[in-house]
């Protein structure tokens, strides 16, 4: 679906006379496979050049060397552009920021105007949508009047609504309450078991790592970790190295076999956790 | 609340006038300044004025709301009546000091007058019964033609409903910027009008940067959901006429001819 092939992106930092001040590597040699259908999640704390990755993703951005196909189609080819972010919906972290729309139902209609769908399909695709998140009671409130976790619900539909098969989600929690980022997660799952897109998510909230097909950590522009949440989550100590932190109940298992229980590694929830508490009763 | 603030100055209500296409309002509201600048005699004024008034019983908003943005330009109002009054030369009728009243003065103060009332309530007649957006949307397809002479009338229109719904969202910033100077000590209210406007720096500076970076965000929204300008867009809600559209259309012609033929006699 998605595939960079010795991706390095710079950014050239420029004096006021133009001449280059210096340049930074946001993403160095990064080679990432994601296949149809798969829930992936992008680690890292601030800076390692995870939302820069995102961009690339959606043609928003061009690899300074390497390559980026999205679907068989390189993102340097400009006849492909469109196409390309038709394909790979994006969501930005800012709720406010992408809404363009007065009006709900307007704003999930953007997309596919934009496309040129004829007037009846955009309603029908709004109409899914907006069903497909949970929104459609809100279709003719404005959006100044919804909570963030709803806005961003909107921008979801707002993308699914041009009929992506894959969705970047750059931090879309990041800016959104406890229980809206439960249903903003939600949602994402849900378009990626029911309608079978592919979701890339980008995110520093480990939780919402746990329920990934496969896990990125990226560090200074490099994958440092790859594999799945299991395998990530029982290197405890190279996530710390990596300044990430992770979920509880991983941490509690750890702390515990390192103090002499003898419990198996990476543990990611609370359900699983009691199991293996209680084989150890036994 | 600020996110509740109503732009232009829609009144919500059901009515057929609401529901008129707003190309037609439009149009409308046009036909109907240029038919009180052709009237030039009572009957005139009469028929113009029940066709407004006609309108506005249909539109259901209630009269004192139409009236309420007179207070604004009663000031001119004053002003063009008196000029008229006092400065037109003429028949004298009565003198009061050394000002003169004629006859013509006071009839071109009236005239004046009653075309001012009439121009103020027709427009106001339009922005009550059409929301912002429907507006920039039969701007938007009334201005078309201009197109072929380069003028970017789909950027326009896009930029207006961009404004219109990013102005509720930088009042609330405002307001949040302002609370947090506030906190440390800045002053908005008190001082003369010059040390206000620069106490106003704090409060500016960051309202704009803010606004330039959620500009950034939105113009990368927009281009990662495939905009790009308005060829080949469609339209989620295309203007289409319907049969009361072309009543009103109707309606708008005979009221014209009427008003041109009756402007045209001498009594």
């Amino acid at each position: 679906m998605i595939r960079t092939d010795k991706l390095v992106f710079e950014y050239i930092r420029r004096d006021e006379e133009g001449n280059v001040e210096g340049i930074t590597r946001a993403v160095d040699d990064v080679n990432i496979d994601v296949r149809p259908g798969q829930f992936i999640a992008v680690l890292g704390h601030n800076g390692s050049g995870k939302s820069t990755l995102a961009k690339h993703f959606n043609a928003l951005l061009y690899p300074t060397d390497g390559e980026v196909i999205v679907d068989g189609m390189n993102t340097r080819d400009s006849e492909k552009i469109w196409d390309i972010r038709q394909e790979a919906g994006m969501i930005f972290q800012n709720p406010d920021n992408q809404i363009i729309g007065q009006v709900v139902e307007e704003d999930v209609g953007f997309g596919p105007e934009n496309m040129g769908v004829p007037t009846e399909e955009i309603w029908e695709r709004v109409d899914e949508s907006l069903r497909a998140v949970n929104m459609l009671d809100f279709r003719k409130s404005s959006p100044n009047h919804l909570s963030g976790g709803q806005k961003q619900r909107v921008s979801i539909a707002g993308v699914i609504a041009m009929h992506p098969k894959c969705i970047i989600m750059d931090e879309p929690t990041a800016m959104l309450d406890p229980n809206g980022r439960k249903d903003v997660i939600r949602a994402a799952r849900a378009l990626n078991s029911v309608e079978g897109i592919t979701v890339i998510l980008i995110t520093h909230y480990m939780e919402e790592v746990i329920y990934a097909d496969k896990v990125f950590v990226m560090d200074k522009g490099h994958v440092e970790m790859q594999g799945t949440p299991k395998e990530i989550f029982s290197q405890v100590d190279k996530l710390k190295e990596l300044r990430l932190g992770v979920p509880q109940v991983t941490l509690l298992a750890h702390e515990l076999k390192k103090s002499g229980l003898p419990l198996p590694d990476g543990i990611l929830t609370k359900e699983e956790f009691v199991e293996e508490l209680k084989k150890l009763k036994r | 609340m600020l996110r509740d603030i109503t732009l232009g100055q829609y009144y919500r209500t059901e009515s057929i006038i609401h529901k008129l296409d707003p190309r037609v309002k439009i149009v409308g509201t046009f036909v109907f300044l240029v038919a009180i600048f052709m009237v030039n005699n009572a009957i005139g004024y009469a028929i113009a004025g029940l066709f407004l008034a006609m309108n506005i019983k249909l539109s259901n908003v209630p009269v004192r709301f139409i009236f309420r943005g007179m207070r604004s330009i009663f000031l001119l109002l004053m002003i063009s009546v008196l000029f008229n009054l006092f400065l037109t030369p003429g028949d004298p009728m009565f003198t009061v000091w050394k000002i003169k009243v004629t006859k013509e003065g006071l009839k071109l103060a009236a005239k004046m007058a009653v075309r001012l009332v009439f121009l103020i309530t027709g427009s106001s007649l339009m922005t009550l019964t059409t929301t912002p957006n429907n507006l920039t949307d039969g701007l938007e397809s009334i201005l078309k033609p201009l197109k072929l002479v380069h003028v970017p009338v789909h950027e326009i229109s896009m930029m207006m409903s961009i404004a219109l719904r990013f102005i509720p969202i930088l009042l609330e910033e405002t307001d949040k910027i302002m609370k947090a100077q506030m906190a440390r000590c800045a002053d908005f209210e008190s001082g003369s009008i010059i040390n206000r406007a620069k106490n106003m720096v704090p409060l500016l500076v960051p309202l704009f940067i803010s606004a330039f970076r959620r500009a950034m965000d939105l113009a990368m929204a927009m281009e990662a959901r495939c905009y790009r300008g308005g060829e080949g867009r469609t339209k989620m809600k295309p203007l289409v006429y319907h049969k009361e559209d072309k009543v009103a259309y109707v309606v708008l012609v005979l009221f014209l001819i009427i008003c041109v033929a009756v402007g045209r006699m001498k009594f």
